[in-house]
């Protein structure tokens, strides 16, 4: 009873897209064999990932290692395949970001385990955002052991490639419902952009959504207004996070937000079911739902090219 | 096309569901799910009657963790009470004070793993899980 043997919404990504709220200037949505899930950008972007100028990354999150339930009984595999996938795309990304519940239960055994598996990517650099599920014992600490050399506060940062400025927030760590950032870390965002020209285009990962996907479910973060006021004056904001294990895509003035899918397991659409658990899939099924994330961005190009795909 | 397909079905998805998870919260096992609502927005300013819930029920110090939820979401307790919570679910829980400073702060309970605590001292302690905060839930202590 703990999780859904069947899922009578049939939550099939193609169908979830149908129901999700598709904003942005330009959306393109392509089925290429299967693959591609969503393809969102400006239609002189959609080479970009083929562009070795361009700044390429790739976003996973959620693989929750450690999970044994019956959505997925070896998500160290599926993680381990999301991982072969960023390995084989054809070029090297710059670098990738995990958004956070790298773990399931925060035990160091999980962190040692998630640490080796993506110490075997081939990109410039491996980035992190914790999860609610990397601090749910000790408000962060076995996380920032494992991935906080070289960060401020409870493990934020930022950092610059190519022309993008990328914002690494913490919004898991306050035993509240819903995500939050705190004031030190809000004057850390204030602070960190107020050298920035407005036309600097800006990318922030949070684990939690920094938009209202769903407060019912704690999908949400109490003070992210604030910090997103500090961001209101660029031209270009793309916001990514994971923790809801499915893509949505909102846009809100300068600011788009992306939420990702997991390498785990799905949790159901919003409000389809009493609570936010795993949902187990039809056999055969759950790679459907499983996927990453490739970002392109060309310099001088009017935002970022979001593409998720599924897993192989 | 697809910008408005998606608002249509989406915001009425969303209202509908927030109406009825506003009138499911309370978990089946409670008897009265309606009463405090009732007692809130009838009743301004007057003492609720006591909560037959706990009033004498001797299960209620215990705390089922099931479904992904607390069920009772709220108990009420005399001072000095022992509240046992009991991990139903195949996934893991905590059972943990909301914010910073509160009494409860259980390991995570692996299935059929309980944690217990003594209230002391009468008010309000929120709680949640730790490793899933939309799962929220009160105990009241009482003199």
């Amino acid at each position: 009873m703990t999780e859904d043997e069947h899922s009578p919404e049939g939550m099939t990504r193609r169908q979830l897209l149908r129901h999700t709220a598709w904003f942005g200037s330009a959306v393109v949505l392509t089925v290429t064999g299967g693959e591609v899930l969503s393809r969102i950008a400006a239609p002189d972007d959609a080479a970009a990932l083929d562009d070795p100028n361009a700044l390429r990354f790739v976003q996973v999150s959620d693989s929750h290692l450690g999970f044994t339930g019956p959505a997925n009984t070896a998500v160290e595999s599926s993680f381990s395949a999301a991982l072969t996938q960023i390995n084989t795309l054809g070029y090297r990304p710059d670098f990738v970001m995990h958004t956070g519940d790298l773990t399931h239960l925060s035990t160091a055994a999980q962190f040692d385990q998630v640490k080796q598996m993506m110490s075997t990517l081939d990109t410039g650099h491996v980035s992190t955002v914790p999860g609610e599920h990397d601090s749910i014992d000790d408000a962060g600490q076995k996380y920032r052991k494992a991935f906080g050399a070289g960060t401020a506060g409870d493990g934020w940062y930022s950092f610059d490639v190519k022309g993008v400025h990328f914002i690494a927030l913490v919004n898991t760590l306050s035993l509240e419902k819903l995500g939050h950032l705190g004031p030190d870390q809000l004057e850390f965002v204030r602070k960190d952009v107020a050298k920035l020209g407005s036309d600097t285009p800006i990318v922030v990962f949070s684990h939690v959504p920094l938009f209202a996907m769903y407060p019912a479910w704690g999908w949400g973060t109490d003070d992210a207004a604030q910090a997103l006021s500090y961001l209101r004056r660029f031209s270009s904001v793309t916001c990514l996070n994971g923790h809801v294990h499915q893509l949505f895509t909102k846009t809100e003035g300068n600011i788009t937000f992306h939420s990702a899918t997991t390498t785990a397991y799905p949790l159901p659409q919003p409000g389809t079911r009493p609570a936010p658990a795993p949902v187990t899939l039809p056999a055969g099924k759950l790679k459907d739902a499983l996927g990453i994330r490739e970002v392109s961005y060309r310099p001088g190009g009017p935002g970022l090219a979001v593409k998720d795909v599924k897993l192989a | 096309m697809r910008k408005s397909v998606g608002v249509k079905h989406f915001l009425p998805i969303t209202a509908t569901v927030l109406t009825v998870a506003a009138c499911s919260a309370p978990p089946p096992a409670a008897p009265s799910p309606a009463a405090p609502m009732t007692s809130m927005t009838s009743m301004p300013g007057m003492t609720p009657p006591p909560s037959p819930t706990a009033a004498a029920n001797s299960t209620a110090n215990a705390v089922a963790i099931k479904n992904f939820a607390f069920a009772p979401a709220t108990t009420t307790v005399k001072k000095g009470t022992t509240v046992t919570w009991t991990n139903q679910d195949q996934d893991a829980h905590t059972v943990t004070s909301t914010g910073s400073g509160g009494p409860l702060r259980s390991p995570t309970l692996q299935t059929g793993q309980s944690y217990q605590y003594t209230f002391s001292t009468p008010g309000t302690f929120d709680y949640l899980c730790t490793i899933h905060p939309f799962m929220t839930a009160t105990v009241t202590v009482t003199p």
